[in-house]
């Protein structure tokens, strides 16, 4: 499992999901700057950690989006290469048009910080194959800018499509209940049409270890890694 | 240099300089300053800079130990935590802005506390705050809330820093007043460290970061209006923070130190440009001259005067070594901030400060720091409040009412609604949340951490300033004591009325004297504060509120402690001697309506001896849960216990002979509640508490209270309270009271 960890000015969890990369894989991520024109060679998985891109004071992810970087970055999408984008790299992910909608303001119009379950949906996915479909897991959020926004025809294609990753929802289950930013059908996380592309706002990079919180979040990491070995 | 315009009497009142600090100044320099000079005089001699009230009776804090690395004196202060690792950690106040501009006022003293430590080489790993508002229904209080948690949160969140624990508490003395104290925390390798003082003449002095602006000169500008026709161009403007520079700032320097070119580095907070220059200038004995044409400024036309005094926000000033010029150029650029040579170190001891090839200040650098005023201010001790016997005072309602009560009160109501607006979690190393007594926050892979918190009860300050500050230092070491760790060093913020009324001097000088104490009974130093004066509400001073930020080190992260009960049917034991003290007392003010008596007293031999016997017993394993009884007393912390586990608890009567709301209630301190799985750890705990008690060094008391179990908590003599009653009595209140519904 090759992959590459891009630090945008303003990012800040990126050592977050290099750390959880790390232990899943055994393996260090690359880290590449937001000027680079290039991947290495032979990368499998981008990713677009979370933080505040350029401070976020336009729309968040909106300057990231167009970042030199990131044209290598629809390239290697485009050739089904793995891209993952975590909370502003989800929001840098939909602004430069990877995947579709908006994360516009959260509904409780305050940044949020906490604990949060999800529901998983589909498990054949490279993202997500070392959990169980409807599994509940605990992980984090952080974030002030979460609720996802599309227009009706890209929420039914989505569904349609069974593009949902994850939803928010309480530790019984429950999606609405759960929901803790406004967003529609509860989304947490969505794939790309070919499943290779997938945003998401919480992070599972903070649950990796009993000590620190829980480790629901491995899963992700794991599944990657082993994603790339069955390949 | 030319004397224009004429210093005038008004003008030296309007720079808060007295006529005797004027005179001060001819003596000095032999002349009449110029208005650049007057404003740097004003500058280096308040009372944020100069410390000149407080500077007296700071002289007498323990401020050393072997561990100690840096104490007070520089950004901040450093302490070594073992493996070549340093702690470096400092607090600071934002009082002022934050009540008039509450958001931007929170998120510039998060900024400027966070720069403080990075200056010094350290990555900041986590922060902490302490937050004092009016009462609840003041028609401020709730703006102010909501701004000031927006703010701290805005700034931590963005620059990548877990705000990881803090303070807040309600009180009608801070209506006009409030009170916002930061703390940030980093780690360096300890021989890595930074520091203010420049050496070698004729260095380049470099300055990076964001422009600069009008922002931030105050008083002083408005001064300068007077004699100037564009005066609308040069009202003052809130400092505004920008945390997206601060992070570019902090990666930029940090890289930057790991080149070997830095020489010295100071941040540009209070008194800017100024005071950055000086120091540098004066610590290392050299004389520092600055070219204002090259300054990057984000406005025209700026003048010295405006240069020299602005606060911008996020600039740091530095001396490099010439032969690195280059490559520090290139991260600079990396980083995209704005950067240029400003100066040069010189062999003269002057501070010259030049501007379109005039010279505008001329001055003995040493002497503008070494010759500041230094004031021995009248004081009286504030009169010692009577011992209130609990028998006398009588319960208004049932414990259990008053359990509910409490708990669900402003001062002692979870504070979830804040620090979920806070990322509490980026980094991945908070180990203990908001929430418990001290955070834990895991040093890079571990196993070491950093047990951290902030304290004060400014009600026991107001009562006995001797005592309350003690109590501030001896609640900040229970706290380190009570999730595992060994209490190092603190970092004070001092928060005070007018020095110049002797009733509230004798409020700083005795808690000073009082933190003293503390610091020396318990081996826990001072290394790094701030002091706040002048702060009132309608010319009625705050509650002395000496904030005390406290680190301790964990040892092991794996095995820290938490207050949260574990498992059913374990022994709850207390720790420490009762004895009902409801003097001062969250019980007293909340359920009788009444502030008076003297405050719990703190035997720091019994804390010590006491802390040390709970360090123990955490480190071997012989206890499961462990809290430190303060606000509200036994009761309440034994529903915060409850409630963290989700487990309930039975209390058997007590054996204190006390009346029961004052076995409850009362606050005497020292007291841990602890909880005990087996019969032989029980054993082993009485056997550890004995042995002390038979050296004769102090009495320390333990007493079996009850047993964990089912999901209600039973006091003696009440009906059972639910977990979910509780819960919601502590939960509701906050989040009610900010919609507006209370």
């Amino acid at each position: 499992m090759k992959s590459a960890v891009i630090t945008f000015p303003g990012s800040n969890r990126e050592g977050d999901v290099i750390r959880a990369l790390r232990r899943a894989t055994g393996h260090e991520p690359v880290s590449i700057w937001h000027q680079d024109m290039d991947l290495p060679q032979g990368t499998d998985l981008v990713v677009l950690p979370g933080g505040f891109s350029y401070g976020d004071y336009l729309r968040c992810g909106a300057i990231a989006a167009r970042a030199p970087v990131m044209d290598a970055v629809r390239t290697h999408a485009a050739k089904g290469g793995l891209v993952l984008g975590i909370c502003n790299g989800f929001q840098i992910l939909v602004e430069s048009g990877l995947l579709p909608g908006v994360l516009m303001r959260n509904a409780g119009l305050k940044f949020i910080c906490k604990m949060q379950h999800l529901k998983v949906g589909r498990t054949d996915t490279p993202f997500t194959s070392a959990y169980s479909e409807g599994q509940i897991i605990k992980v984090a959020i952080a974030h002030g800018e979460g609720n996802y926004v599309a227009d009706t025809d890209t929420i039914a294609r989505l569904e349609g499509e069974n593009r949902v990753a994850f939803r928010y929802c309480t530790a019984e289950g429950n999606t609405k209940a759960g929901n803790p930013n406004g967003s529609l059908n509860d989304i947490a996380g969505i794939y790309s049409e070919r499943l290779n592309v997938l945003g998401m706002m919480p992070h599972p990079e903070n649950l990796i270890e009993t000590l620190v919180g829980g480790i629901d979040g491995r899963g992700l990491f794991e599944s990657l890694s082993a994603f790339r070995r069955a390949a | 240099m030319k004397n224009t315009p004429a210093i005038t009497p008004e003008l030296i009142a309007q720079h808060g300089l007295k006529p005797d600090e004027y005179q001060r100044i001819l003596t000095l320099i032999g002349r009449e300053p110029t208005l650049t000079e007057l404003g740097i005089f004003s500058a280096m001699w308040n009372e944020h800079c100069s410390y000149k009230s407080s500077r007296l009776h700071l002289r007498g804090l323990p401020t050393k130990a072997p561990w100690v690395i840096q104490g007070p004196g520089e950004n901040a202060g450093v302490i070594d935590i073992g493996d070549g690792l340093a702690c470096v950690f400092k607090m600071e106040s934002h009082n002022h802005p934050s009540y008039i501009e509450p958001y931007q006022g929170a998120t510039t003293g998060v900024g400027g506390i966070l720069r403080d430590v990075f200056t010094m080489g350290a990555r900041p790993i986590a922060t902490l705050n302490a937050l004092r508002f009016g009462s609840p229904d003041h028609p401020k209080t709730r703006h102010l809330v909501s701004g000031v948690v927006a703010g701290i949160g805005g700034y931590g969140n963005s620059f990548g820093v877990p705000t990881v624990g803090g303070q807040m508490g309600f009180h009608s003395r801070y209506d006009g007043n409030i009170l916002v104290n930061a703390m940030a925390v980093g780690i360096a390798k300890s021989d890595e460290i930074f520091y203010a003082k420049a050496t070698g003449v004729g260095n380049p002095i470099v300055y990076l970061g964001s422009k600069t602006g009008r922002d931030g000169i105050h008083g002083a500008t408005m001064a300068s209006a007077a004699f100037d026709d564009s005066a609308d161009e040069k009202r003052p403007t809130v400092q505004v923070g920008d945390p997206f520079a601060e992070k570019l700032l902090l990666e930029a320097c940090l890289e930057l130190m790991k080149t070997g070119s830095v020489i010295a580095i100071q941040d540009m907070g209070a008194a800017g440009l100024t005071s950055s220059a000086v120091e540098m200038g004066a610590k290392g004995d050299l004389g520092i001259e600055l070219d204002l044409d090259k300054i990057p400024c984000r406005e025209e036309g700026m003048t010295a005067y405006e240069m020299m005094l602005s606060e911008s926000q996020e600039r740091m000033l530095m001396v490099l070594d010439p032969a690195k010029e280059k490559q520090a150029e290139a991260i600079f650029i990396k980083w995209g901030l704005d950067f240029a040579i400003v100066g040069k170190t010189t062999d003269t001891l002057r501070f010259v400060v030049k501007h379109k090839g005039e010279v505008m200040a001329d001055l003995p650098i040493k002497e503008l720091g070494d010759e500041a005023p230094l004031y021995d201010r009248p004081y009286v001790e504030t009169p010692k409040r009577p011992v209130l016997d609990a028998a006398k005072i009588p319960s208004p309602v049932s414990n259990r009412e008053a359990l509910l009560k409490l708990i669900g009160s402003p001062d002692l109501a979870s504070k979830r609604w804040v620090w979920e607006q806070y990322d509490h979690l980026i980094l991945g190393n908070t180990v203990q949340q908001p929430g418990g007594d001290a955070a834990v926050v895991r040093v890079g892979e571990g196993p070491r951490g950093l047990a951290l918190t902030s304290d004060v009860t400014p009600r026991y300050c107001d009562a006995d300033p001797f005592e309350g500050g003690k109590q501030a230092v001896a609640e900040a070491y229970r706290n380190i004591i009570a999730v595992g760790g060994t209490p190092k060093a603190i970092t004070d913020n001092l928060n005070f009325g007018n020095p110049e009324r002797p009733e509230y001097m004798g409020q700083l000088v005795y808690c000073i004297r009082g933190i003293g104490a503390a610091c020396a009974g318990l081996d826990f130093p001072v290394v790094s504060g701030n002091v706040s004066l002048y702060n009132e509400t309608n010319g009625l001073g705050i509650l002395p509120t000496p904030t005390i930020g406290g680190v301790g080190v964990v040892d092991d992260v794996t095995k820290s402690m938490s207050l949260a009960f574990k498992a059913e049917n374990e022994a709850i034991i207390l720790i420490g001697e009762t004895t009902g003290w409801l003097g001062s007392s969250s019980w007293l003010a909340e359920i009788a309506g009444r502030e008076e008596g003297a405050p719990p007293p703190v035997d720091l031999v019994v804390e010590k001896l006491i802390g040390e016997l709970v360090h123990g017993l955490i480190k071997d394993g012989l206890v499961t849960a462990v809290h430190d009884l303060s606000d509200g007393g036994l009761a309440v912390g034994l529903a915060e216990m409850a409630m963290a586990g989700g487990i309930g608890a039975t209390i058997a009567a007590m054996p204190f002979g006390l009346p029961a709301h004052a076995e409850l209630f009362g606050e005497d301190q020292a007291r841990y509640v602890a909880t005990v799985g087996s019969k032989d750890a029980l054993d082993e705990i009485s056997r550890r508490v004995s042995a002390i008690t038979a050296t004769g060094e102090a009495l320390v008391l333990m007493t079996v209270l009850g047993k964990t179990g089912g999901k209600t908590l039973t006091l003696p003599g009440e009906s059972p309270i639910s977990l979910d009653e509780l819960e919601q009595a502590h939960e509701n209140w906050l989040p009610a009271y900010m919609a507006g519904e209370l």
